[in-house]
């Protein structure tokens, strides 16, 4: 069973991934987008670290509403809603259980994902965060690490497709041969679920 | 990297402290990222609330003022700002008679002006918004992000502005702010691409002797890439694009737009081709406006937008305006 401690550690490592990985994020963003997805997150998961610590949500739910909310308050463009969205549907669909298993998670997640889809109108194969996180959802029933490998290679597929949402898509064909950004990141938001479980 | 600024994390709130500094009849929250008219609010008047990624002076800020916006929320660069923002704003500008949200059509400032509305009606504020999509360069379908808000926005910021300082009602300012975007249409091309405080490099790589055609203003490269042409080449491009989709019966407004680092000496130049290409159209220009009003920081390049105007949107553009951006007959 997932206590409040995993979902905290969860967060604390996605943050330090995002944190790494920043200069990555924004170079990938470069070509396709506005070169700054790297330190949007970065401010975001750092909020993200400091509330759920201070506030000490006593529940699996709480701590991803909370953190949803505080992304949507601090890291603005698209990545703010749609990551605030995803952490915040997940956590409500966990309601209010001190421990949750990790079907329920999968469970949880996937009403996460399908609300970030209905909010943002993008689906697999758009070449946005979905083509990273649809496959890690499906992966989730074989275990943490399955889905960290399927985020992963979700996010690398993105790189001969052409946009379709967001602002890669108004660069329409010239999109295509650029690994999408928000696909990456959404890859180190399920690598740090792995991490948090150890593998 | 040469830029005046102390640090990338400060550059935003470094820029309104000094804004505060420079218009004493704004009042400027620099911690909460709020530009709202002093004045506010004015009873009995609709309030306009815009906001989007810095980056873009003077819009959004630089139009707060009587006879435009009531408030503005700046983001921090090239990203929109947070919904707390709206709603700071809207409450802080809402006299009982409603807000309109002027929203530029990029996916992040939907989602947050989107989740704003929500936010605000929850305290109370009666919200309508207008989406400003007027980027020729973006071809619109069910299967793209639709076309980008650009220079039109200015043109819906002044004369609905104009409408809610009338005292008009919030159906009707809502409704002329969509007549407006309705009737505006915009291309735009750059000479160089921008650099972002966060990045300290040009956020795509122009060889010299080439330009980007159909660019938005964050920045991102254009739909396609060709050797430099004349400013008279440019403007048969751009005029061409909005025409194209534009078959103005009326007289336009017509805005020769910077980019932020092309001088006035060259967009004066570029204006008088855009009227040259207009006049051969046989389209009829009201007013004319050149400068550098939605900017992407230093990208170098113009932009041309055209609406096609009625008696009132005349009368509402003519209508006096003081903002730090945009100012006349006041």
């Amino acid at each position: 069973m997932l206590d409040a401690d995993f979902f905290r550690r969860w967060m604390t490592a996605t943050a330090a991934s995002v944190d790494r990985e920043a200069e990555r994020l924004t170079a990938l963003d470069s070509p396709i987008g506005d070169a700054d997805h790297g330190s949007n997150l970065q401010r975001g998961f750092a909020a993200v670290t400091a509330t759920v610590e201070k506030e000490a949500p006593g529940t699996p739910g709480g701590v991803l509403t909370l953190a949803g909310r505080q992304l949507i308050s601090t890291v603005g463009g698209a990545s703010g809603p749609l990551y605030g969205t995803l952490l915040r549907r997940t956590g409500k669909a966990l309601g209010d259980d001190a421990e949750v298993s990790e079907e329920q998670l999968a469970q949880a997640l996937r009403a996460g994902v399908e609300a970030v889809m209905a909010l943002g109108g993008a689906a697999p194969g758009d070449k946005t965060m979905i083509d990273a996180l649809v496959p890690a959802v499906d992966a989730l029933s074989d275990g943490f690490g399955p889905a960290r490998a399927a985020a992963e290679q979700g996010a690398r597929a993105t790189t001969p497709l052409q946009a379709r949402k967001g602002r890669a898509s108004y660069l329409g064909e010239r999109s295509i041969g650029h690994q999408d950004p928000g696909a990456t990141s959404a890859a180190l938001l399920v690598a740090g679920l792995a991490e948090a479980a150890g593998e | 990297m040469r830029m005046l600024i102390n640090v990338p994390e400060t550059v935003v709130a470094d820029a309104l402290r000094g804004m505060a500094a420079a218009h004493p009849e704004l009042t400027v929250d620099v911690e909460n990222r709020v530009i709202v008219r002093r004045d506010a609010p004015v009873a009995g008047k609709v309030a306009l609330v815009s906001g989007g990624g810095s980056g873009h002076e003077p819009l959004h800020g630089g139009f707060v003022g009587p006879g435009m916006l009531a408030a503005a929320c700046p983001g921090e660069v090239f990203t929109s700002p947070v919904p707390d923002q709206m709603v700071r704003a809207a409450a802080a500008v809402d006299s009982g008679a409603g807000v309109l949200f002027v929203v530029k059509n990029y996916t992040g400032d939907v989602l947050n002006f989107d989740m704003a509305a929500e936010l605000a009606e929850d305290e109370g504020i009666r919200i309508a918004k207008v989406l400003v999509d007027d980027d020729v360069a973006v071809t619109d379908s069910l299967y793209t992000a639709g076309r980008r808000g650009t220079g039109a926005t200015l043109f819906v910021e002044k004369i609905a502005g104009a409408a809610a300082e009338e005292g008009q009602p919030l159906e009707r300012v809502e409704a002329i702010a969509r007549q407006v975007n309705e009737s505006s249409r915009s291309f735009g091309v750059a000479l160089s691409a921008c650099t972002t405080p966060a990045k300290g490099s040009p956020t795509f790589d122009l060889p010299p002797g080439e330009l980007e055609l159909g660019i938005g203003i964050h920045g991102e490269p254009g739909r396609e890439r060709r050797p430099m042409m004349t400013s008279g080449e440019i403007a048969d491009v751009a005029v061409h694009a909005v025409l194209e989709d534009l078959e103005p019966r009326n007289p336009v407004l017509v805005l020769v737009n910077g980019m932020g680092a092309t001088p006035l000496l060259e967009l004066y130049g570029f204006n008088a081709e855009v009227q040259r290409v207009l006049a051969a159209r046989g389209v009829a220009v009201a007013r004319t406006l050149v400068g550098n009003y939605v900017t992407s920081l230093d990208m170098a390049g113009a932009s041309v937008t055209l609406c096609q105007i009625d008696e009132e949107l005349l009368r509402l553009w003519d209508a006096p305006v003081r903002t730090p951006g945009l100012r006349w007959g006041m």
